[in-house]
């Protein structure tokens, strides 16, 4: 019936039903009360116009009991919808623990994805219907957004921090990926597809690209190409912290703080080395700051979170 | 018309030529230098948005290129915000009616107020110095690091010229706050302010306490620039989102600045055109202060998704529900006041009822996008662009058009074409839904913001979208022909030609230099019209109703 028209965007993750449940919500609410306060002012406006013989006696002016009614009422609503809103939005910051985890990299004017397996896609993401993903979100340059409407998901990726999307697929589908932050000149360029995929397709789709090296075996490579393996390996001279079983967990500074050696800790341990020192060790590192791009720094990162088999899952880290 | 009024010299014929205007402290005057000046931004911003919608009406970028289409957003927004949005009210029709309104001859440091004026000029010449040489392709936003690593236009330029006209903004605050505190007439109490008056304080309150923040934000953007002090540039120890929460830390409460004097100027028509008080007074006066003091507090709800933590978010989305709250009161307040009125539809209440419509599905609209989990999905889309324009434009444009034909008799002493103004109120009201409420059928299609090209499925609402705009257009070029008309050979108007209450009615129109011939004095509270049986006085040439009560 709707001619070709387009009225809402389609519903293809488990996040979709759930907020349009309440926008929906929403749009009945707000449809009734601008119909009531239109019908009021219009009937008012019929009712009271100048010459009409309606009853013009009464109270001057305000009405107590009324003003109390409809701040009251007008509360009760706004902190509903805001427990309702507030409560679906927390659920991004909780994605499951077994999540596939993809390395997502925004850049003037391209997406480029790495999926755990090495495989590399631009402007194109391939997904599982019905496994939860995480894409980890950087960017080279300025901000971007990753914005997937038929998924209800969005998130800026930001220059200097890693930041965080999750959704699991539910119906198969090739759909729009924008960018949703303005980022320059092809800014309405910048997007492409997710793909989600039936699970033995996109089984097939990954061996189709061809078994590459993972991205944690690549990040291991980076890792002694760099030296960090000369001062972080059992075998160094340097006393520097060994890695193996860090992320996730805390950390003890030597400010007498205690962080969680999440992402954000080892990004800027890699960038900025004297920020935050662990505890019982001397701040000699050097900053690799221009040394590694963050197409490099998502791969270090991944090697240094495989070396934490047991550690806690991405989510709980965020926690 | 009363030969007394008319042998008397008005403050339009008291000193002609340029120089008499240039150099003149008078109030009035300056009003007219700042209303001339706001329309020619008004149309030069107007210009980028027709652009825009024509290349928007088909999905391929076929009339501009990307980097000119970035440039007519930027442009439309940066000029539409500080050059004509946040000065709009306060300096034209704020500067006019503040002092005579409560009974002053003038603001308190005149002298200031005409300084402002070529402060705002000033920095209008940056603005369109980045115009003429090739314009700033950031965003109204000026988003870091885009705007300060990797922006190819005349960034610093358009910067340059959006600090110097919030100094202009701060001395007219200051001005106007100094004002209402020190010259109010002898009986004139807080409580009998007319409601104009209320917001006109609160928004010269936002004014001075808000705008500095802006300011600092853009030297801290030089001082990186020029001076690589890491500030928001991540590579130097910065962070972008600093940039965000500095520059919403204005950019919030400047909304509030935008549509707080709108919403004065509807509690002065909608009570003018009924007959009839203004419902629950009290509460719609402190309702424009909580509003000043809770958009302070919101500035993080244009950053859900930002990367700020959720925590933050569900901070900022709690706050910014709060801050629906005394909207909601004036609404209801607004459409009670209509209740047993004597109702007639010229054209200000015309604007008046089309504002009250247009802000209330603007303000239901701000519902969706405060629900955090909904704002994820339609921020930074068309959703948002309807949402901001229902109530820069639909609400706050409209509320201008309700306040300049309402006292268009007082400032220029004649009237304009009563059949002309309905048409173009009418050509306004459609032109504007059409063009904006497609907008939101798009956003929450998923179509983001700011793109010169899209997908060919939502062609369709663009298509509306762009008729639209042709429509608005229209309802906006009329009162420029029509005003402009009258300003020069339109009938003469009485002193108080629409029967109104408040001070500024009871001297000449246009009024006389020093304002009011015997200081008034003030016995009652505001908007005593009558309950009934009052006869209408539209147009009608008639003695004034001598209200006071001599000291």
């Amino acid at each position: 019936m709707s001619f070709g028209i387009p009225f809402a965007p389609s519903e293809a993750s488990s996040a979709a039903a759930s907020v349009d449940t309440l926008f929906y919500t929403l749009l009945a609410f707000t449809t009734a009360l601008g119909a009531f306060l239109t019908l009021l002012v219009v009937g008012y406006a019929v009712k009271y116009r100048a010459g009409s013989g309606a009853d013009r006696t009464g109270e001057r002016g305000r009405s107590l009991p009324l003003e109390i009614g409809w701040t009251l009422a007008s509360l009760i609503i706004a902190f509903a919808i805001f427990g309702w809103g507030a409560t679906l939005f927390m659920r991004r910051d909780h994605p499951p623990a077994d999540a596939l985890q993809i390395a997502g990299l925004g850049k003037q004017w391209m997406w480029e994805f790495r999926h755990p397996g090495g495989q590399r896609e631009i402007d194109e993401l391939h997904v599982p219907v019905g496994k939860p993903v995480v894409v980890s979100l950087a960017s080279q340059d300025v901000i971007h957004s990753f914005f997937v409407p038929a998924f209800r998901v969005k998130q800026d990726a930001v220059p200097g921090r890693t930041t965080h999307v999750w959704f699991t697929a539910t119906e198969p589908g090739h759909y729009h990926l924008f960018c949703a932050e303005y980022c320059g000149t092809q800014h309405s360029e910048m997007g492409g597809w997710v793909d989600a995929l039936p699970p033995e397709q996109y089984a097939a789709w990954l061996s189709d690209q061809g078994e590459g090296e993972t991205l944690a075996a690549t990040g291991e490579k980076l890792f002694r190409a760099l030296g960090c393996s000369g001062c972080h390996g059992n075998s160094s001279k340097v006393r520097a912290p060994p890695l193996e079983n860090v992320y996730g967990r805390p950390v003890a500074l030597a400010n007498d703080a205690t962080v969680i050696a999440d992402e954000r800790y080892l990004r800027d341990s890699i960038l900025q080395p004297k920020k935050e020192v662990a505890a019982g060790y001397e701040p000699v590192m050097p900053s690799f700051d221009g040394l590694v791009d963050e197409a490099e720094l998502q791969m270090l990162l991944a090697y240094l979170k495989s070396l934490s088999p047991q550690g806690l899952t991405n989510s709980e880290a965020i926690r | 018309m009363s030969s007394d009024v008319a042998m008397r010299a008005n403050y339009l014929e008291e000193g002609a030529g340029p120089r008499a205007w240039l150099l003149t402290t008078d109030h009035k005057r300056v009003a007219w230098l700042y209303l001339v000046s706001l329309t020619a931004f008004f149309f030069l911003g107007g210009a980028f948005a027709v652009l825009m919608r024509v290349e928007l009406a088909t999905p391929g970028g076929d009339l501009v290129s990307d980097d000119v289409y970035n440039r007519l957003f930027s442009l439309h927004g940066i000029i539409m915000v500080w050059f004509y949005l946040v000065p709009s009210i306060p300096a034209t029709l704020g500067n006019f009616l503040l002092p005579l309104m409560i009974g002053a001859r003038d603001l308190a440091f005149p002298r200031l107020n005409l300084a402002s004026w070529y402060v705002f000029v000033f920095g209008s010449l940056f603005a369109l110095f980045s115009v003429l040489a090739g314009g700033v392709d950031t965003g109204w936003t000026f988003y870091t690091p885009l705007s300060t690593l990797y922006a190819n236009g005349f960034v610093s330029t358009a910067a340059m010229g959006v600090f110097i006209v919030g100094f202009s903004s701060i001395m007219t605050g200051i001005n106007f706050i100094v004002t209402v505190h020190t010259l109010r007439a002898p009986g004139l109490t807080w409580f009998r302010l007319p409601i104009f008056v209320w917001t006109i304080y609160a928004t010269a309150l936002v004014m001075v306490l808000a705008t500095p923040v802006l300011a600092a934000s853009l030297i801290l953007i030089v001082l990186e620039r020029v001076f690589g002090i890491g500030i928001f540039n991540p590579d130097l120890g910065g962070d972008p989102l600093l940039f965000q929460h500095l520059f919403w830390f204005y950019s919030h409460p400047a909304v509030y600045i935008m549509i707080l004097p709108g919403m004065g100027v509807v509690s002065e028509v909608l009570p003018c055109f009924s007959k009839r008080p203004l419902f629950g007074y009290k509460a719609v006066a402190l309702s424009s202060m909580a509003i000043a003091v809770f958009g302070f507090l919101v500035w993080g709800h244009h950053m859900f998704v930002s990367g700020q933590s959720a925590y933050a978010g569900v901070i900022f989305s709690f706050l910014s529900f709060c801050v629906a709250i005394p909207s909601a009161i004036k609404v209801f307040n607004w459409s009670l006041t209509l209740r047993k009125g004597e109702i007639t539809f010229e054209a200000p209440m015309l604007y008046a009822l089309f504002f009250l419509a247009l802000f209330t599905f603007g303000g239901l609209a701000g519902l969706f996008l405060a629900a955090l989990a909904v704002d994820v999905h339609v921020h930074d889309t068309y959703f948002v662009v309807a949402h901001f324009h229902y109530i820069m434009v639909g609400g706050m444009v409209t509320a201008y058009m309700a306040g300049l034909h309402f006292w268009w008799p007082k400032m220029t002493g004649r009237l304009y074409s009563e059949t002309w103004a309905r048409v173009a109120a009418a050509a306004t009201f459609i032109g504007f839904n059409l063009t904006f409420f497609p907008q939101f059928v798009l956003g929450f299609l998923g179509m983001p913001r700011r793109y010169h090209t899209y997908p060919p499925e939502f062609q369709f609402w663009h298509v509306l979208s762009s008729a639209g705009a042709v429509v608005l257009a229209a309802g906006y070029l009329m009162p420029l022909c029509y005003l402009g008309w009258s300003l020069f050979r339109g009938a003469r108007a009485t002193d108080n030609p629409w029967g109104a209450t408040g001070l500024e009615w009871q001297t000449a129109s246009p009024p006389p230099p020093h304002n009011f011939d015997r200081m008034p004095t003030v016995s009652q509270p505001p908007y005593a019209y009558p309950m009934k049986g009052l006869e209408h006085e539209r147009f009608s040439p008639h003695k004034d109703k001598v209200r006071e009560t001599a000291a």
